[in-house]
């Protein structure tokens, strides 16, 4: 039987939407879809790397580069986000609440083989190089998400 | 009843409890009995969705004092 697809577009750079893209891409995988999940815009820096990279670019992706959050750990809130006040306040409650935090969402959705894919076009406009971004990812166009996404019942725009 | 696995997933939050019942359904043979206990409140809606998109079954739904229990057979 050809198994069932989902595909997720995560627009959005905010922690809240992320976290909501990466349990439904769970939930999918545990419902043995074969999950895409596209990067693309603010969205492109959930997959960033912590660390500073060292990169050839020019002065205005720099400045991208400086004023975007630098991975998952750093995205802010669309709501509440209180001047950076917001996204401590809801991991601490998720903690309580035994909820899992959105690095540890990425790395099971990762162990259940949703695939996790970069826009290139959106890449190249925010001065976002491959070497900045985790490992393990797939580079590609609209092509390849219409692609996957017209075979899926579940097409998901965060 | 002969449970072959037993998935604690008390505590755990959406998706936890369903990602670790798929895991270990994935590694039963079929027939086989996975008894799963939850407390997410989402739980009895949630499984009964899951095993309606599977080959799965519920052979059995237990609620005592916030404690789902679910026996499920590998379809």
């Amino acid at each position: 039987m050809e198994k069932e697809k989902t595909t997720i577009v995560l627009f959005s750079g905010d922690l809240d939407k992320a976290i909501a893209a990466f349990i439904i891409a769970n939930g999918a995988a545990a419902y043995d879809h074969d999950v895409t999940i596209f990067f693309t815009f603010w969205g492109l820096n959930t997959l960033r790397k912590d660390e500073h990279v060292d990169v050839k670019k020019g002065w205005l992706e720099k400045a991208f580069g400086w004023m975007m959050p630098r991975g998952a750990k750093k995205l802010g809130l669309s709501k509440l986000n209180m001047l950076g006040i917001g996204p401590p306040m809801i991991k601490h409650v998720m903690k309580k609440h035994n909820a899992l935090s959105l690095p540890q969402l990425i790395e099971l959705a990762r162990e259940q083989g949703v695939k996790l894919v970069a826009c290139t076009m959106t890449m190249d406009l925010l001065g976002l190089k491959e070497d900045e971004l985790v490992d393990g990812l797939t580079y590609a166009g609209v092509s390849a998400y219409l692609g996957d996404a017209t075979d899926a019942k579940v097409n998901l725009f965060i | 009843m002969k449970i072959d696995v037993l998935v604690d997933a008390k505590g755990l939050s959406c998706p936890m409890p369903l990602v670790k019942a798929k895991k270990a359904i994935d590694a039963m043979l079929v027939g086989q009995l996975m008894e799963l206990h939850s407390t997410d409140k989402g739980a009895l809606t949630d499984f009964q969705a899951w095993v309606n998109k599977s080959n799965n079954e519920i052979v059995k739904v237990d609620t005592i004092s916030g404690i789902y229990t679910f026996v499920i057979r590998k379809g």
